[in-house]
């Protein structure tokens, strides 16, 4: 694959990027082996692959959690050294802050930001009822249902107002039903509001449903093993019935169950 | 109000077999004077001006003591937990002083500190600050990662990722330890009040008992048992108010 080249206005470039994880105990694995990837701005990437392949050791380095070793990642063409408000991130296990309402947790970023307060708290209101929550402003996350915290979650993020948005499995921990609803409201919510989203998931029907492209990662050493493009076929509730979807996740699904069944042998 | 009288029947059954014991003459009522008359004994120190003095002392030490304890405590667990070089120069004082017995310190601190209040304050400061910066030192460990990324993500300092999101994120396990200490800093404060000691509650109860008035001793005895109780209690309830978010 040749390397990438710049990426456009608001999007996200990663060129020739690996890692080693290094637990406290025992040896050292290569997580990811030279990726080079690029989303282009306002584009819906997934990156589809199995247990273990890295994926989402991929978002937390464009997140700059963790230290990039080798390689490059540029966001809106500025490199990526540490973790900024320019990257929203969703967490699959929604990562709120239990001891704050939904209301302070929406907030937070916001106070961070130095935003004045009568706009912080305009900001914060018109978040929390764009994922449907108002009423619950003064609930805590324990008092809430899976979905609703992973939409306060979300609320949080989007009221940052991020360039790009890093989605880590967030429906992950979700139920199936659930699930679905949320997949409807996350496109809802990006139809109005345009971002740069990359999606980390192990869904290929959700991959298909929300992404313009999809990378395909393979078992670990993480690397890209092939982009899909599936920009005209889902995007809404309905389009999963259509035959060219099925057929795409099909041939997802193709790709992606040589490596998830090397990833259960655990190579 | 009826579950609470069924909750502490068995105290009512302590004080009646109290009662019975030494006028039946199951007891010597020299060594155990009959529950009525304790209560007596109790009723005629409450109105003492005497016995405000000795407890205004021991509340001073154990407040100062203990708080000390928590603030210090408080702030080395998580330091510790946060910066590597705080964690190997202190790490291995607390595991070493940790199973030692406080009240071992007793003379210790009467050498160097005397035989006034700070010798009992620096007492319960050594013996309830481990617990603390125990429990505060794992509870900042085991803060998840992700809140840390997302207070990062949002631009929190350094510091304000200390004070806003560890801290808080600690306070469940914090609290856990500082009643561990609550309870520790009656001990050693009446321990070390019976050792060394011109006032206080501990003072009163080896002044009472050497001096054969087993009625006021007992009743002074209860009463410690009583204020270190109630204490438990509000510090339960302010627990409860403080971690109501985790509903």
């Amino acid at each position: 694959m040749a390397e990438p080249q710049r990426a456009a206005g608001g999007g996200i470039r990663i060129a020739g990027v690996s890692h080693t994880y290094r637990p406290p105990r025992g040896r050292a694995v290569l997580a990811l082996d030279h990726v080079s990837l690029e989303a282009g701005d306002n584009e819906f990437l997934a990156l589809l692959g199995p247990s273990g392949c890295g994926k989402s050791t991929m978002l937390y380095l464009i997140g700059g959690f963790l230290p990039i070793e080798s390689g490059v990642i540029e966001v809106r063409g500025k490199r990526v050294t540490a973790p900024g408000p320019d990257r929203g991130v969703v967490f699959q296990h929604f990562a709120l802050f239990p001891w704050k309402t939904v209301r302070e947790n929406v907030l937070y970023g916001l106070e961070k930001q130095r935003l004045p307060k009568a706009e912080r708290m305009e900001r914060a209101m018109a978040f929390i009822e764009k994922v449907n929550l108002t009423g619950f402003e003064d609930a805590y996350p324990a008092q809430l249902s899976g979905g609703m915290k992973q939409r306060v979650a979300i609320a949080r993020t989007l009221a940052m107002d991020p360039s790009v948005l890093l989605m880590d499995e967030p429906f992950g921990a979700l139920d199936a039903q659930t699930r679905r609803l949320m997949q409807e409201e996350l496109l809802g919510i990006l139809a109005r509001n345009t971002k740069t989203v990359v999606f980390v998931t192990h869904d290929v029907q959700e991959a298909v449903l929300l992404a313009d492209r999809v990378a395909v990662m393979s078992a670990r050493p993480g690397r890209i093993k092939e982009i899909v493009d599936v920009a005209d076929v889902g995007g809404t509730a309905d389009a999963i019935r259509d035959r060219r979807f099925v057929e795409k996740v099909d041939y997802l699904w193709n790709s992606v169950r040589g490596e998830a069944l090397a990833a259960q042998k655990g190579v | 109000m009826t579950a609470f009288l069924w909750r502490y029947s068995p105290l009512f059954l302590i004080a009646a077999a109290w009662e019975i014991a030494p006028r039946s003459g199951m007891l010597d009522a020299a060594l155990l004077p009959p529950f009525s008359e304790v209560m007596a004994a109790m009723a005629r120190l409450i109105i003492d001006p005497g016995l405000y003095v000795h407890a205004a002392a021991s509340l001073m030490r154990e407040i100062a003591g203990l708080g000390l304890a928590v603030v210090v405590g408080v702030g080395l667990g998580i330091v510790m937990a946060w910066y590597a070089p705080v964690r190997i120069l202190v790490n291995p004082l607390v595991r070493c002083i940790y199973p030692m017995p406080k009240s071992a310190l007793i003379p210790v601190m009467i050498m160097w500190l005397g035989l006034g209040h700070l010798a009992k304050i620096g007492l319960i400061f050594m013996g309830c600050l481990l617990p603390v910066i125990v429990s505060s030192y794992n509870a900042a460990r085991g803060v998840e990662t992700v809140l840390i990324w997302s207070a990062q993500n949002a631009g929190a300092s350094r510091r304000e990722i200390l004070t806003e999101i560890v801290l808080p994120a600690s306070m469940p396990e914090i609290l856990s330890g500082v009643r561990t200490a609550l309870a520790l800093s009656f001990v050693l404060l009446v321990s070390s009040e019976f050792l060394m000691a011109r006032e206080g509650l501990g003072y009163m109860i080896a002044f009472l008992g050497e001096g054969g008035i087993y009625d006021a001793m007992f009743a002074t005895v209860l009463l410690v048992s009583g204020i270190g109780f109630a204490a438990d209690r509000a510090y339960l309830a302010f627990t409860r108010r403080a971690l109501a978010w985790r509903a």
